[in-house]
């Protein structure tokens, strides 16, 4: 059976099992590799995308539930709180072996898309369902003050 | 038996693998390393070299000056989130006066004849905190001969003396004449030159990039999700296979019905190799269906059965029998026995998982002349040889794409080589055919797959004269030795393995009468080296059992230990760095908090921090503040180093906080993030990070820095809570106030 959704602005139909989780059909049939396996069970957010503009674990996401829907993946992000995000994350040199950012920047993404001045507490909220085993946490808050300060000056 | 004493000159770890290496390249004697071209998958930048390949200058086999003007840097090391790549490059692009915006980084073949690690003998691999610290001269003659041809090919083209030439970001001038070229301009000419025997190296005042932050060559493709990892890779025709192996070590496959798996849509075969049972099928999911539904009959006669409660209880007793000395100085007993006051305590830790955020994965082309394999491979001539082996092939027939890792923390250089044997294991039996297989781990097959940092015992016990001086220090540590049984075995010395000891036998503090005594258990739990080795239990229990004797002295903790370091100039140095910086005199804490201190030398650097913590009511611990001082040599990045300490912190918290893997019956108990938990952002204290200005040569910073946090904190906890944590993790211990 066939899923029909929006995968980074394209409208896109998979044919492959529906029940198949959402990462393995972007990763695999739809053959984008910025996002990532982490856990197979939402414990790590190696895998977030957006679906609708929601930040989500697309490994335990089946692909059937986004018929229909928006998802972004890393290669589609395209807002100016995207892209302040990717600018700060350069600046302040955030990543180490690399492999979790693609989900650690899709969830501060999706946080600055909603809350332009978010606190630490918030960064908590958002952030802590993403484990970087670099730890490179410090870097990551002081990127996502960064952001929100230079999207701010953008007027988003 | 003979003694190891280590008084005069304190053992390093660097020191200790240069040995290991040593017996490694006695086995390997009759094999040929071949010469391989470098591979066009590899490095950041992808296929780059190739097209400059015509019209490239390649003095040596570090550096590729194209005629487009692009510098390719070769990598030996891996780039597995240390900073390697952007290191080494720095230290080869200086010596060049390269334009650090032309660089570009591609990662070495397997080769160990070009590439060898210098700290390890003839083996390419990464390991122990080396990578910077073996390739500085290396690199610097490289890029200064380099150089040097460059100027030659300039000073022949203009006919002037090489003497009035200057070099500023890849671009030579010669002011007289108010001619310049671009290192570009000149390859072919270059390429024409004999290479200098000897060349002078510059003055580090006249340093450019070393001691200041170029950008990391990696960091951008690591934020747009182009960097390519194992786990992205895809070639024609490519399998995925994923392995069900024993739930038990040491158990081994009875019988297996396929029946169920092989109705799975895309699974191609469902094969038995020597670790298991193998689902290979056209797509993760299909292999990850076709295994669920496998069902093996497993034969475990051979396995560890034992519970790891059981088996503390087995080190406990082993603490009290005799042991193998890794240490004598004086006379530690009699020390102990006159002593007019006498401390002791003993400290547990659990077993622990390396868990890098990618799975443990590695794609495999096999036919019957060649092996090719692609992974973050970081043990490149000790892989080589075990896929031969495995293989049915020399080692020379297997060639090695190292590509980025997602982390690793020790895990991907183990001496059995387990994800890349499993991998040619699967291609064989697959019939290699050419197939490209890519063999993908879950979380559950890491966390339950062995290869742990062991587990250990510590029991120390100290002596203070009617002075309050410490002087006698006796330790004893069980566990299991990482480099027993394995091909680097030959570098223990009287039973001593140097990994199980390293951190406590070279303790730095001048006590009159030391003894270290090692214990060695055998258990059937696949061991390995995890993050700062040897010093990530041996530093917890020094630096938390010299405060206690330090508040049994009615001492300061930190004069105490100033005034034990008086002769270890750099230990002293990054101590009062730290405790100046973080404000140690600056009175006590509010109620619920507290200070603590940790100091320690891992791989030539030393390392202090101080932690603030508060403990609530609950005894919840929380990390609000940590101070870094790091001695490491010369800078060569100091924003490296920065997130290097940065990130060491955060993983020595976690494990500190969490960490344990456990065993019922032999059986793992943890299997994903949820269970074996480790640290997240709402966890992770702030972190500075202050390094020691030096001119000595460059020393690791990947690994020291996970050392002294467990200890510092356990201190604040002490100090907060006037209870101590002997035992890993703290969530087991009770610090309620």
């Amino acid at each position: 059976m066939a899923t029909t959704f929006l995968l980074n602005g394209q409208s896109t139909t998979l044919d492959v099992d529906p029940n198949m989780p959402l990462l393995w059909a972007i990763r695999e049939v739809a053959r984008l590799h910025g996002t990532k396996f982490g856990c197979g069970m939402a414990m790590c957010g190696a895998c977030t995308v957006h679906v609708d503009g929601q930040a989500v674990r697309s490994c335990v996401l089946s692909l059937s539930a986004v018929s229909n829907k928006q998802v972004t993946t890393i290669e589609g992000l395209k807002s100016k709180q995207a892209k302040a995000v990717q600018a700060a994350w350069i600046e302040l040199q955030v990543p180490q072996c690399g492999y979790c950012q693609s989900g650690q920047i899709m969830s501060a993404t999706a946080l600055l898309e909603k809350n332009g001045a978010p606190t630490d507490a918030e960064i908590d909220g958002a952030m802590s369902g993403n484990i970087c085993r670099c730890a490179t946490y410090p870097r990551i808050r002081a990127a996502i003050h960064a952001a929100a300060g230079a999207a701010k000056a953008y007027g988003s | 038996m003979s003694t190891a004493d280590f008084s005069s000159s304190r053992p390093t770890r660097r020191k200790f693998l240069k040995g290991a290496g040593a017996a490694v390249t006695a086995l390997t004697i009759g094999f040929e390393w071949p010469a391989r071209p470098a591979l066009a998958l590899a490095g950041p930048t992808g296929a780059t070299g190739a097209a400059n390949m015509a019209a490239a200058f390649a003095p040596n086999a570090f550096v590729r000056i194209g005629a487009d003007n692009s510098i390719t840097i070769i990598s030996k090391h891996i780039e597995m989130g240390q900073g390697a790549y952007t290191g080494l490059a720095t230290v080869l692009a200086e010596e060049l006066d390269a334009d650090w915006a032309q660089v570009r980084v591609e990662s070495a073949p397997a080769d160990a004849t070009r590439y060898a690690n210098l700290a390890f003998g003839k083996i390419q691999g990464t390991g122990g905190s080396s990578a910077i610290a073996n390739s500085w001269p290396q690199l610097r003659d490289a890029g200064a001969k380099a150089r040097a041809m460059l100027l030659s090919a300039a000073s022949g083209e203009w006919h002037v003396p090489a003497a009035e030439l200057t070099v500023e970001k890849s671009v030579i001038y010669h002011a007289p004449s108010k001619r310049q070229a671009s290192f570009g301009s000149l390859v072919r000419r270059a390429a024409a030159l004999p290479v200098p025997d000897t060349v002078q190296l510059k003055d580090p005042k006249d340093f450019k990039l070393i001691g200041r932050r170029p950008a990391r060559v990696d960091v951008a493709a690591k934020c747009d999700g182009s960097a390519l990892f194992t786990i992205d890779v895809e070639l024609p025709g490519m399998l995925v296979a994923l392995l069900k192996r024993p739930p038990l070590f040491g158990g081994v496959v009875k019988s297996f019905d396929a029946t169920a798996a092989a109705k799975v849509p895309g699974v191609m075969k469902v094969l038995q190799v020597p670790r298991g049972v193998a689902v290979i099928a056209k797509s993760f999911w299909a292999a990850k269906l076709g295994r669920d539904a496998l069902t093996v009959e497993w034969d475990d006669s051979k396995a560890e059965k034992r519970s790891s409660t059981d088996m503390m209880e087995e080190y406990r007793r082993l603490a009290e029998q005799p042991a193998l000395p890794a240490r004598k100085q004086g006379d530690a007993k009699k020390a102990l026995g006159e002593a007019a006051r006498k401390i002791s305590a003993s400290f547990e830790f659990p077993y622990l998982a390396h868990a890098p955020m990618e799975p443990l994965d590695a794609v495999v082309k096999l036919d019957a002349k060649s092996c090719e394999i692609w992974a973050g491979d970081q043990f490149q001539t000790v892989d080589q040889m075990n896929a031969a082996q495995t293989a049915g092939l020399t080692p020379a027939q297997v060639s090695i794409h190292t590509l980025y890792a997602g982390g690793s923390f020790g895990r991907r250089a183990n001496t059995v080589s387990d994800y890349i044997v499993e991998a040619v294991s699967i291609a064989k039996a697959y019939g290699a055919d050419g197939t490209p297989i890519k063999l993908q781990w879950t979380r559950e097959d890491d966390i339950r797959g062995g290869l742990y940092r062991p587990m250990y015992f510590h029991k120390l016990e100290a002596g203070l004269n009617a002075q309050n001086e410490l002087t006698g220090w006796h330790h004893v540590i069980v566990g299991q030795s990482i480099m027993a049984g394995t091909i680097f075995a030959a570098g223990m010395k009287d039973g001593i393995d140097a990994t199980s000891v390293e951190g406590a036998a070279n303790i730095a503090y001048a006590i009159p009468n030391i003894a270290v005594d090692l214990s060695t258990a055998k258990a059937g739990v696949p061991v390995l080296w995890w993050r700062v080795v040897g010093s990530s239990h041996t530093t917890f229990a020094v630096e938390t059992f010299i405060d206690e004797v330090a508040h049994a002295a009615g001492a300061d903790p930190f004069t105490f230990r100033r005034k034990l370091l008086e002769h270890e100039p750099r230990m002293k140095g990054v101590l009062e760095l730290a405790a100046d910086k973080a404000g140690w005199n600056s009175g006590p804490m509010p109620k619920g908090k507290g200070r603590g201190i940790a100091v320690c030398e891992a791989f030539k650097s030393f390392v202090a921090q101080v932690a603030e913590v508060s403990v609530d009511d609950a005894g919840r611990i929380k990390v609000e503040r940590v101070v870094c001082a790091v001695d490491c040599g010369t800078a060569v990045n100091p924003d490296i180093i920065k997130a290097q300490m940065e990130g060491g912190i955060g993983f020595g918290l976690g494990a500190a906080l969490y960490g344990a893997i456990t065993m019922k019956d032999g059986r793992i108990e943890q299997g994903n993030f949820n269970d074996y938990r480790v640290l997240r952002m709402n966890e992770a204290p702030p972190v500075e990070v202050y390094i020691v200005p030096s001119a000595e040569k460059p020393t690791g910073v990947g690994e020291p820095g996970v050392a002294p946090i467990g200890p510092a904190v356990a201190n604040a906890v002490f100090a907060a809570t006037g209870r101590r944590v002997h035992a890993f993790p703290f969530s087991k211990s009770d610090v309620r106030t």
